[in-house]
């Protein structure tokens, strides 16, 4: 067995008597209605008289039923199931008897409550088991006191405490009132993953009967006593600012409240690496009915102005950095020929192995080929909101967001008070992929509710939601390969950019496997807002990276499978370079997988296939996807795919989230796309952006993981990037035309 | 405004509201039944859908003056239990991730069952492509429907 000590903060197992009989005290309970359906069906069935709370994570019923906070916020990748499955395997309970309720933001408490990089069951995987392990321990010790034996002597299973040669046994309600009274163990035991009961076995979401009823669980949901609902109009276009508003028309229509101006930051503030804003300046609306609102702002008469430049410092993830905002109105044409540009040019070098000038130079044969993607937009179905009541110099908020605690500091500079009179509860994100991480609209609401004195929800049309910013930045990138004689590869080189960040990744394969090897990057200042969006960079840079390859593969005269075999077996034996930051054995283990899963053959001529693989997050992905051309429209028949993410702790979720990863990549390589004329995004709604639906999705999807014993890692990403390659490799063998820019298809037919 | 008499869910319940106002607005913001979901505000995303009689309409486009005495089912209302079949199915394939869209699609598949109890592939795709899922589920959405076609009761 593993020992570990306890390092969670101890201020996460302070035991608070006062809090023993009434369970948490979360301050206030906006979620009131938004209790899931399973806490319903409980409350009916078996609610316990009293509750003891053993840490932050958990606490026990008197009749054994076990309540378990799930600290991140859940978009969708199904935390709310696989946390409390991590919690309740090492506390040994039966999932049975085992309520979820969602933590509000308290970070003393929960820790970094981050939804986002992939990284929430890793970054919870031991201190979640630690929390069950502890409170289980504690069960133990308080069976051993209450019977006078040896508590080495005390099993803990299923729930039920028992010792052997006294024939004793009791549920953990019934010990529970004495084990929340003693001493936190100083070191705790974990589970071996041979020993796993519950985790690794797939669980059903815990929130699914919730979502097939219809049951309140989202931000958009919220519903308080005198609530308003409030609307924001934000510039028409990226280099545009507020000048003036004339709300009187808008005021004078039914329902309508107030037309106030809110501005997101204070003079100086200094930024986090979250608090992207394109549009700091707002106009806001509110009034009694979303419809109400919707019409009155249609009669808003705002004047806009264009922007300054600016440079600003802000405080990210890698420390502080400089950005530079340009004023003028952007276009999709004028970044083309400016990223084309510098494309041509040298960039800055972030690698170089061997010579690559010189092998170049020697080369028998150049490959070289560009590849592009457009901005896109997240477009989660739920569009941006919040609940915000501020009263005096303290906070209610409600926000369906990825990274609470980093919109904070923010939140208490704008609206002028201390962040410790922030309460923030954490409703369910009708999807994120990356766009909640930047709570701007937080702030917003916060904001709004001081100026109107009065609970509010902010919601974002459609329309305010796609044309708002923070999109996935627009990408070039060239490659270029150099043969010898003998057609063997002797040199790669990749060249990267975008607007305004490069999507470079200079130590990742093939580098390490190939003896000349050089990347360089550049980027384009812009003033259009642009974040993470699932698998940032590595969304781009896969596609890119996977179809060169293939084009090297086919040149070369080598399958597409056994040719990055090739170069990983070198990465692996005799790698080029010390900073080559992935696994080769891993890498080679997903292709190998899928190879086999998909029945891979060399030179198929029945199947139009593409490969693909990539490492992120810490995790391996790899798909085989079957593509053919019917009425001259491309249609997924299959796709394969294989994935390390070392322990799968809810194996059928993560299927799941492996088969929308897969859907999501289709359908941005077929159709993803937002442009811009004079700042002005072209597309503003569901009619004009076009998003996969059910008849352009695969017709099969077949996920396999690889099994090993490995600490978990990224799952909600890694299977996202390679979709791009394969895509566009299955696309060649289907069309014979290699595709280079996405989207892929675009003559669009939307359909409603 | 207006004063509405709605039949929704078996219940009729009065409203006083502009005309105009989209039934998805009314459910939401004044009957407080927000399992019907706005998505796009231009029934390009079908996350609103709800019945008008046994028919899958998207609310966000039905003023709440065209509905008479129309019947209105809402996620709420599909079962008593949340049993119906597909809702049913929908828990034994696990389909939702953020489960936004999922009320939408849940109610243009008993639509669809109701008036085809058992659909082909094609006629699966071609009812429910007016329904976005942003997270990727079709494939789970469409083993669901099979699933609960293939169940009594539809």
């Amino acid at each position: 067995m593993t020992k570990l000590k306890t390092h969670m903060g101890r201020r996460a197992f302070i035991k608070n008597t006062s809090l023993a009989s009434g369970g948490l005290v979360l301050g206030f309970s906006i979620l009131n209605s938004c209790k899931s359906e399973q806490a319903k069906e409980m409350a009916v069935r078996e609610m316990p008289k009293e509750w003891f709370e053993m840490n932050s994570y958990l606490k026990i019923g008197d009749n054994g039923v076990v309540t378990i906070y799930t600290p991140n916020p859940e978009f969708g990748q199904n935390i709310r199931t696989s946390m409390p499955m991590l919690v309740a395997e090492e506390l040994d309970v039966d999932w049975k008897n085992v309520l979820v309720e969602q933590a509000p933001y308290h970070a003393d408490k929960y820790g970094f409550q981050f939804t986002g990089g992939s990284r929430g069951i890793s970054a919870r995987w031991e201190p979640l088991r630690m929390a069950g392990a502890t409170a289980r321990q504690m069960l133990i010790a308080a069976a051993a006191e209450t019977w006078q034996v040896p508590k080495e002597e005390v099993t803990a299973e299923a729930g039920v405490l028992q010792h052997a040669a006294t024939k004793k046994s009791a549920g953990y309600g019934e010990m529970a009132s004495v084990a929340a009274t003693l001493t936190v163990p100083e070191e705790v035991q974990l589970k071996e993953v041979k020993d796993f009961k519950l985790v690794s076995r797939s669980q059903k979401n815990v929130d699914a009967k919730s979502i097939v009823t219809g049951r309140p669980l989202f931000g958009m949901d919220i519903q308080e006593e005198g609530m308003l609902i409030a609307m924001i109009e934000h510039p028409p276009a990226f280099g545009l600012t507020l000048k003036s508003v004339d709300g009187e028309a808008a005021k004078a229509m039914p329902g309508i409240k107030d037309v106030v101006t809110i501005k997101s930051f204070k003079d100086g503030y200094e930024k986090g690496g979250f608090d992207t804003n394109a549009f700091p300046e707002l106009v806001a609306i509110v009034g009694n009915s979303t419809w109400e609102v919707m019409q009155a702002k249609k009669k808003l008469k705002v004047e806009w102005q264009p922007i300054t430049a600016y440079s600003e410092t802000i405080a990210g993830f890698g420390g502080k950095q400089t950005i530079n905002i340009p004023a003028g109105l952007e276009s999709t044409t004028t970044h083309k020929s400016k990223m084309e540009a510098l494309a041509a040019k040298p960039g800055k070098v972030v690698r170089k192995d061997g010579n690559p000038e010189v092998a170049f130079k020697n080369a028998t044969k150049i490959l070289e080929r560009s590849y592009s993607a457009p901005f896109l937009a997240h477009n989660n179905m739920e569009p941006l909101n919040a609940f915000a009541h501020v009263a005096g110099d303290k906070a209610k908020i409600a926000a369906p967001i990825q990274i609470p605690s980093f919109i904070i500091p923010t939140i208490a500079s704008s609206l002028g008070i201390p962040k410790e009179n922030i309460e923030m509860d954490l409703p369910r994100m009708g999807g994120g992929f990356g766009r909640k991480a930047y709570a701007h609209f937080v702030v917003e609401a916060a904001l709004i509710s001081q100026k109107v004195n009065a609970p509010i929800k902010l919601v974002y049309s459609r329309e305010d939601d796609m044309t708002n910013g923070i999109y996935r930045p627009t990408y070039h990138a060239t490659y270029r390969a150099a043969f010898d004689e003998n057609n063997n590869l002797t040199a790669l080189h990749v060249k990267a950019g975008g607007v305004p960040e490069s999507p470079l990744f200079a130590n990742r394969f093939p580098a390490g496997a190939i003896d000349n090897y050089m990347a360089e990057e550049w980027t384009i200042d812009s003033n259009i807002s642009i974040g993470a969006f699932r698998a940032p960079r590595s969304n781009f840079m896969a596609g890119a990276e996977q179809a060169f390859l293939d084009e090297v593969a086919e040149t070369m005269g080598k399958d597409a499978i056994q040719f990055r075999l090739d170069l990983l077996k070198r990465a692996k034996e005799n790698p080029v370079g010390e900073r080559n930051d992935y696994d080769a054995d891993r890498y080679a283990g997903v292709l190998e997988l899928v190879r086999e899963k998909s029945a891979w053959k060399e030179n198929d001529a029945t199947k139009h296939r593409g490969v693909s693989a990539y490492f992120c997050h810490n995790s391996y992905a790899a798909h085989v996807l079957d593509l053919k051309m019917e009425n001259g429209k491309p249609v997924v028949e299959k796709v394969v795919c294989a994935i390390d993410c070392g322990v799968v702790v809810n194996p059928d979720a993560a299927t799941n989230m492996a088969e929308g990863a897969i859907t999501d990549g289709i359908g941005n390589a077929f159709y993803g796309e937002l442009t811009f004329q004079d700042g002005v995004p072209q597309k503003n709604n569901f009619h004009q952006y076009q998003m996969i639906r059910m008849k352009e999705a695969p017709k099969e999807i077949d996920v396999h993981f690889v099994q090993n014993k490995i600490d978990p890692t990224g799952m909600g990403e890694p299977p996202f990037p390679p979709v791009f390659g394969a895509v566009a490799n299955a696309l060649y063998k289907a069309t014979g035309q290699r595709h280079y820019s996405q989207p892929f298809i675009t003559k669009k037919e939307v359909v409603g | 405004m207006a004063i509405f008499n709605l039949n929704i869910n078996g219940e009729t319940k009065e409203v006083d509201v502009d005309p105009a106002t989209p039934m998805l607005w009314v459910l939401r913001d004044h009957i407080k039944l927000v399992g019907t979901k706005y998505g796009c505000g231009i029934a390009q995303c079908g996350a609103c859908t709800v019945h008008l009689g046994d028919n899958a309409v998207r609310s966000c486009q039905l003023p709440v003056s065209a509905v008479g005495e129309q019947k209105i089912t809402t996620i709420e209302g599909l079962s008593e239990h949340g049993d119906h079949p597909v809702q049913k199915a929908w828990l034994e394939i696990d389909v939702p991730q953020c489960g936004y869209c999922q009320a939408g699609q849940i109610m243009s598949a008993s639509a669809l069952l109701k008036r085809n109890p058992n659909p082909s592939d094609e006629e699966i795709e071609s009812a429910m492509n007016g329904n976005i899922c942003r997270c990727g589920t079709y494939t789970r959405i469409k083993k669901a429907i099979k699933t609960a076609a293939s169940s009594e009761n539809v």
